[in-house]
């Protein structure tokens, strides 16, 4: 069983460290995974993605043309990568930003404004890591416990940061639950 | 040891740390400054030296310097700069020197783009600079074996004195995917003072040694590309690595592929199972020495049909291939080039035409 996971934004969102998280925990649980970035031209425009591969198996091919689900931080991103989802999967949208939805009947849609979740718990910043929650939550691809310990140990230099998202993650887990 | 997460291009730069390298000389190229930016923090956290060239054609110079010195010595950069170093692997080659050269290769030729590429192939494996050498090359399909391969190409480098280039693409430089870190290579480079210009306090004989590529007289020369030739033919004998995948039953089609490009082939190779086609794939881990018996075993083998090489290039090791298979089997070939990589899609398609 191999699900993959598009991450996408603006540079600057935290789209690499949302997905290096989902990758790390993945790796804990006992998956094999990858995380593979985009770092073409496209990136230097502004638009960042990145994918990730969890498997139970060894990983084939890193080059994944339509992954599982979709989590999409800005509005080109949904509207550029929202026809690769395969038929079933979550497309996630951050309402925040994104005043359009998905065009596909055949996925499963989270529309979450994780900028104004982020705001209310202390910085915008934190937008990444909601999102990350409530993905994580909706999709249930991780356990939730081991992925928020995964944070505090990617946080561990910067300490006073850790309660704003932990605060973050737990305020994403219950939009996702609502 | 626990698994941890890395990019691929700073797992190479620790897997040198591990294996004791304290010498890393780079200019900055696109998709492999990870390399030099890791090893900048962390050599001076060991004691070794990191050193920015002014271009890479000083590098490659100061690379030979160490590694005539004795020192284990390594250098990482990208296709155009791997040109510009070009020169001076020809004259560490020359001089039977010891040190390791990673292509994170990307697309070309001329300054290309920065994308994955295996474009590379015919400069690592036939030449690159001037005159009869090769490097001993090795190609890793992924972060686990881009760590593995670096620390092996140290040893390498040591038992043949010859450099050894480890060549991965952007992908493998820039993905991350867990890695676990084989034990720390212990032993120095051996017999140095039988030839490096370490100096002469701590050696025995009192006769200089001389590290150089300049051979006047004819009969030396002719002497130094024999040794250069006897080498390469130990290297044949003794370190060829490969892979067969799915190669155990009857196949209709062999599939020819290594570093990324084998991981898409390999994910092509489960999808034509499941729908009851069996392809198999050769997959070379030194591209040079080339594994010639193996691919020519794999290929006569009466149930397959035909071979194909499949590259992010326009046609590379497609002639290893032909060369070694010679004619035995039609040998066919499908590439993309530029950081377009050949999706398994894309491959179930050309073999399903291929065996009809």
């Amino acid at each position: 069983m191999q699900t993959e996971v598009k991450f996408a934004g603006f540079g600057g969102q935290g789209i690499l460290l949302s997905a290096k998280l989902l990758a790390y925990a993945a790796m804990k649980q006992g998956y094999q995974v990858a995380w593979i970035p985009s770092y073409g031209p496209e990136m230097r425009g502004g638009t960042a993605y990145c994918t990730v591969v969890i498997s139970d198996k060894l990983i084939g091919s890193p080059i994944i043309k339509s992954p599982s689900h979709l989590v999409a931080m800005n509005r080109p991103s949904l509207e550029k990568f929202d026809d690769t989802v395969k038929p079933g999967g979550i497309v996630f949208i951050n309402a925040s930003l994104i005043p359009v939805r998905s065009q596909r009947k055949d996925v499963v849609e989270l529309a979450i404004p994780v900028n104004d979740i982020a705001i209310e718990a202390g910085s915008v910043r934190a937008a990444n890591i909601v999102a990350l929650a409530a993905f994580a939550a909706k999709s249930k691809l991780v356990d939730l416990d081991l992925l928020k310990k995964c944070i505090k140990e990617e946080f561990a230099a910067k300490p006073k940061i850790i309660p704003l998202n932990m605060d973050a993650f737990d305020r994403g887990v219950a939009a996702a639950q609502a | 040891m626990a698994k941890v997460l890395m990019k691929g291009n700073e797992a190479i730069g620790e897997a040198a740390i591990r294996a004791g390298c304290l010498n890393y000389f780079a200019y900055p190229i696109t998709p492999q400054s990870e390399v030099a930016e890791y090893l900048s923090k962390r050599l001076p956290e060991v004691g070794g030296t990191f050193l920015q060239g002014e271009s890479e054609v000083a590098v490659g110079y100061m690379i030979f310097g160490a590694s005539g010195a004795g020192e284990r010595v390594m250098t990482t950069s990208s296709s155009p700069g791997i040109s510009l170093m070009s020169e001076a692997l020809s004259y560490i080659a020359a001089a039977h020197c010891p040190a390791v050269f990673v292509n994170i290769v990307r697309g070309g030729p001329g300054l290309g783009g920065i994308l994955p590429s295996q474009g590379d192939y015919f400069q690592a494996t036939k030449g690159g600079g001037h005159g009869d050498y090769h490097l001993l090359v090795l190609a890793p399909d992924g972060v686990q074996e881009a760590v593995e391969m670096t620390m092996q190409a140290f040893t390498l480098a040591e038992k043949y004195r010859n450099p050894v280039m480890v060549m991965g693409d952007g992908m493998i430089g820039q993905m991350m995917e867990p890695v676990e870190f084989p034990d720390d290579l212990k032993t120095e480079p051996t017999n140095k003072d039988a030839w490096a210009t370490n100096g002469m306090s701590t050696r025995k004989s009192k006769t200089p040694n001389l590290v150089k590529s300049l051979f006047l007289d004819s009969a030396e020369l002719n002497r130094n590309n024999l040794d250069l030739k006897a080498k390469y033919e130990q290297m044949k004998k003794e370190d060829v690595q490969y892979e067969l995948y799915n190669a155990d039953g009857d196949y209709q089609i062999l599939i020819a592929s290594y570093g990324t490009m084998s991981r898409v082939c390999r994910t092509a190779i489960d999808m034509l199972k499941a729908e009851g086609i069996e392809a198999a794939m050769f997959r070379p881990k030194t591209l040079f020495p080339f594994p010639e018996k193996q691919v020519y075993d794999a290929a006569v083998k009466d149930s397959c049909k035909c071979v194909i090489s499949i590259e992010m290039s326009m046609g590379q090791m497609v002639e290893d291939v032909q060369r070694c298979v010679m004619g035995k089997k039609p040998v066919e070939f499908y590439g993309e080039c530029g950081g377009e990589i050949p999706s398994p899609e894309k491959i179930i398609e050309i073999v399903k035409e291929l065996i009809g």
